[in-house]
């Protein structure tokens, strides 16, 4: 069963309006003036409208009023010239190249179509309405045409106009409300006005910009992909598009934020915790595997911040979600004392290729090509540890192993994860006597390990560990000697390569509450979008 | 007028918040035809009842081009910085 064409209404040059029933054949040509093919065209056109157009529908569409006047002058026209300067019906027939030939039979059902000029084509369609009209054919020198030619692009597709298009026609794949705003208003300020900002300027999500963003997926727009905490609203993919817009994210990106937030709005996650925690926490992001170069992350000089679009853009994105689809805005829910400046976004890929050891995602059992984001819940922002002077890697890991002391705060030990980057020095001088990250987190665990006495709160600092931590009430002074080692599990220490190739500093993404009863890491591959 | 697509759960109605209430009624008062049958004679009527109980008050005519358009952004700026008040009428 051929497919019904849809039938629309436009005017021709004369002001009259045409409205295709599908109730007798017709022959619909697309045209713009600019397409040396569609001159070539034109006469046939004149041709079969002057033979046939008392019984069929002879039309042309024309995709700009100017150019269809030069056309119809050019040519000596009287076949309707019919304008779609909106381009709305040369979208909805799916016109791509102009001209675009299509045929269709009483029923309105399409018989044939082609694009560009193909001289066997235009006798097919004469002999065709010949027949269906009982009509003889025109008579054609056809020796003075060319066999074929290629078309030209069809003005509905190009950039800018096809997002326009599709948002406007009544199949769009947007279905979320959309808001108007004012000629008289400056459509940031009202961004701004409405709460919509992380206190940045953002892009105003328009419809258009919101189709090209979620042309990065293959998934459907309406699509929920996860239940948005603290007020545990559905999220569908095109509310993602729009705030991936709003944070200035590239249509390429929009994988890794949809992976991220499927990571995050979990239970083991507990975003909830993360973000209205007083201490100040925030989804910390690293991206591993084939997608940081195809996207052009930084993972060298300053990657960390600033000066990437995708590093910046991808973490404000998430921050932006939390923000407008979950609620979680500062002073309401989210509630961190101090804040800081990882909460705008945080999102840095390994430099796998300068790292000695394993990048992150193959530890958490990836394969190295795929790509994969693994997001930890820690404080907003790293904080330099700097060693300029360790030759050896045993002498390293201990400096590293006191900066990461000061997490929470250096009398808090047994703790949980925190994000340890290396710089390329830094790792070149672990891994030129042979260290592994196990052996990075065994020295770490060694040289921090305190005795029970030293942890405890006392006059100098009301800060420390309760005895009860430690199974203990009436301790023997040979219990206090016990050394308790910073981190609850040399797994807590998480560590990635990052940064440029000079400067023998690294850093810490401090921790906040990590575990069952706080945040758990998660990882998560990313769908591949070639 | 451009359009966004709505980035947040969709919870909140799309509102305006009003202008504050003015202590008193006085001024300039606008008096917007909005260009129905009859709302010039809707509008003649409030004017004459105004008047009567809000001595001093200056009144001032406008008209929209089309009911069926929402009035032009120049028009409502105008109405804005010329006025305190305004009475939007509608008749048939």
């Amino acid at each position: 069963m051929p497919e019904a064409v849809p039938q629309f209404s436009l005017t021709d040059q004369a002001g009259k309006s045409h409205m295709l029933l599908g109730d007798r054949p017709a022959l619909v040509c697309f045209v713009k003036e600019d397409c040396p093919t569609c001159g070539l065209t034109m006469p046939l056109i004149e041709r079969a409208y002057r033979a046939f157009g008392t019984r069929a529908d002879v039309v042309a569409v024309g995709q700009d009023a100017p150019g269809n006047a030069l056309m119809i002058e050019r040519h000596g026209l009287s076949v309707p010239m019919l304008d779609d300067s909106a381009l709305g019906v040369s979208y909805s027939h799916d016109v791509e190249i102009v001209p675009t030939i299509v045929m269709t039979g009483a029923d309105g059902a399409e018989l044939s179509r082609f694009e560009g000029f193909g001289k066997s084509d235009w006798q097919r369609i004469y002999a065709e309405l010949a027949r269906t009209t009982g009509l003889p054919e025109p008579r054609t020198e056809w020796e003075a045409f060319p066999e074929s030619r290629p078309g030209c692009g069809s003005k509905s597709v190009e950039p800018g106009i096809a997002e326009r298009l599709a948002a406007e026609a009544s199949g769009s794949r947007l279905r979320a409300r959309q808001i108007e705003i004012g000629a008289a208003e400056d459509e940031f300020e009202f961004m701004f006005e409405r709460g919509l900002t992380d206190g940045l300027p953002v892009i105003p999500p328009t419809p258009e910009r919101v189709i090209r963003m979620l042309a990065g997926t293959r998934r459907d727009p309406q699509e929920v992909i996860a239940t948005v905490p603290p007020n545990m609203a559905p999220l569908t993919i095109e509310k993602v598009a729009a705030n991936a817009v709003m944070a200035g994210c590239r249509p390429e990106y929009i994988p890794v934020v949809l992976a991220v937030l499927e990571a995050i709005c979990t239970d083991e996650f507990n975003i909830h915790g993360v973000l209205a925690t007083t201490a100040g926490a925030t989804p910390v992001i690293v991206v591993n595997g084939p997608i940081r170069h195809r996207l052009g992350m930084n993972m060298k000089i300053a990657a960390m911040g600033s000066g990437n679009r995708a590093n910046a853009t991808i973490g404000r994105a998430v921050k932006l979600v939390l923000r407008n689809v979950g609620g979680a805005r500062p002073g309401e829910i989210e509630r961190s004392a101090l804040g800081g400046p990882g909460k705008y976004t945080t999102c840095y890929p390994e430099w796998e290729e300068r790292s000695p050891w394993e990048p992150m995602h193959v530890e958490r059992g990836f394969e190295r090509g795929d790509s994969v984001v693994t997001i930890f819940g820690l404080e907003p922002g790293p904080r330099l540890i700097v060693d300029q002077l360790s030759r050896t890697a045993h002498a390293l890991a201990g400096s590293l192993g006191m900066g990461l002391e000061a997490c929470w705060h250096p009398k808090l030990h047994h703790s949980g994860d925190v994000l340890l980057v290396v710089s390329p020095e830094h790792a070149d001088t672990l891994a030129r006597d042979g260290w592994s990250k196990a052996d990075v987190r065994r020295r770490i665990q060694e040289v921090t390990a305190r005795p029970i006495r030293e942890l405890l709160p006392d006059s100098e600092s009301g800060e420390g560990m309760a005895l009860a931590r430690f199974g203990l009430k009436n301790p023997t002074a040979e219990q206090l000697e016990q050394r308790i080692p910073k981190f609850h599990s040399p797994e807590n220490i998480n560590i990635i390569v990052a940064g440029g190739e000079a400067g023998k500093f690294s850093a810490v993404f401090g921790g906040w509450f990590s575990g069952k009863m706080g945040s758990i890491s998660v990882s998560r591959k990313i769908e591949e979008v070639a | 007028m451009s359009r966004i697509v709505d980035p947040t759960d969709e919870r909140v109605p799309i509102r305006r918040s009003l202008a504050a209430r003015p202590a008193r009624i006085g001024g300039t008062i606008a008096l917007l035809d909005i260009a129905k049958p009859r709302g010039d004679m809707l509008i003649a009527r409030i004017e004459e009842r105004l008047a009567e109980r809000f001595p001093g008050t200056t009144f001032k005519r406008y008209r929209k081009p089309t009911f069926a358009k929402p009035a032009p952004e120049e028009l409502l700026r105008k109405i804005a910085a010329e006025n305190d008040f305004v009475i939007e009428a509608l008749a048939d």
